[in-house]
């Protein structure tokens, strides 16, 4: 398991094109399920493997907001604890497998990545610009997307 | 195959729909509510799950992870059943019947969200596009929506722009 408060990272530490540390998930059945309480979102293309093939799925897939909610997660990381999260953004351009009954959860790996596009300061503010992507166990990324996040300064 | 032809399902109504918000939805975060969205995110950050953590960090109460913009308050006479939130959202309706999400693209203004808050929110639909899935073999309704969330205090503290995908049930 990552470290659960990451050491703090500041704004003169980055510079562009720097990756950040990346996110593993490994979404299984038993995660959507407890995001679909979280997040109120009951479709059932997420957990009913019957329903989601009736609607010309080959099974359940990841909920796009989940999908969503890792980038932020990668974000909120990297912003630290003294950081903050500004925005996330993504697209959803394929559908994301959940492991399943005996699978391992190994199986269906999705991994969290970000690489700083840009960095400036506004006002008070140090602001840093990231392109964000999920990224299927085969290396194809079906979550592009972009964040912003503002970070302290060491001075 | 995205050239292929297909009748439109835009109509005039659902044209006049652009800009136009709906009604508003009352969201809550409890401190509960924050616990249950980061543990199904995975989030192993002690202060969504410790309110002590979390005034040592400088939030108010347990902070809404990234994503979490509260829970609108479920009523059955005009809450959908499957996503919770109020029927028709900002008063769209799709005439397919299959919804896949497109994309989410959230903007904090800084404001702190935190568990003990009450936000605001009204959606408009913000534009209507269509495009033939060559992998479903049907056409697609492209729509996004745009939501603005206000605090109890009338403080924006952000907006949502959610791109939502509709299609009738492939061989109907």
């Amino acid at each position: 398991m990552s470290d659960a408060v990451p050491d703090q990272i500041y704004f003169e530490d980055i510079e562009v094109g720097d990756s950040i540390p990346e996110l593993e998930k490994s979404p299984t059945s038993q995660q959507l399920v407890q995001w679909a309480a979280g997040s109120g979102d009951f479709y059932q293309i997420h957990y009913d493997t019957s329903y989601a093939q009736d609607t010309g799925l080959d099974d359940i897939i990841v909920h796009g907001a989940l999908k969503h909610a890792f980038l932020g997660e990668l974000l909120w990381r990297f912003a630290g604890p003294e950081g903050q999260v500004k925005r996330v953004q993504c697209s959803y351009r394929g559908m994301d497998p959940a492991a399943q009954g005996r699978e391992s959860a190994q199986e269906k790996k999705f991994t969290l990545r970000g690489t700083v596009t840009r960095k400036y300061t506004e006002g008070e503010r140090n602001i840093v610009e990231l392109d964000i992507e999920g990224v299927r166990d085969d290396g194809s990324v079906s979550t592009p997307g972009q964040g912003v996040v503002v970070l302290p300064s060491r001075s | 195959m995205a050239d292929q032809e297909f009748e439109s399902a835009i109509t005039d109504e659902m044209r006049a729909l652009i800009g136009v918000k709906g009604p508003e939805t009352i969201s809550e975060l409890t401190t509960t509510s924050v616990r249950m969205f980061a543990r199904s995110v995975g989030y192993v950050d002690p202060a969504f799950y410790d309110e002590a953590v979390a005034r040592e960090r400088g939030f108010r109460s347990l902070p809404a992870p990234p994503g979490y913009l509260g829970t609108p308050i479920y009523n059955p006479a005009e809450s959908d059943p499957t996503f919770g939130g109020r029927r028709g959202g900002g008063g769209f309706r799709s005439p397919y019947p299959l919804v896949l999400n497109g994309g989410t693209d959230i903007e904090y203004t800084g404001e702190q969200i935190c568990a003990g808050d009450t936000l605001t929110s009204a959606t408009a639909l913000a534009s209507l596009n269509e495009r033939w899935s060559g992998a479903l073999g049907v056409p697609m309704l492209i729509q996004v929506s745009e939501t603005t969330y206000t605090n109890q205090n009338g403080k924006v503290v952000a907006i949502s722009r959610g791109t939502g995908i509709s299609y009738p049930r492939p061989g109907d």
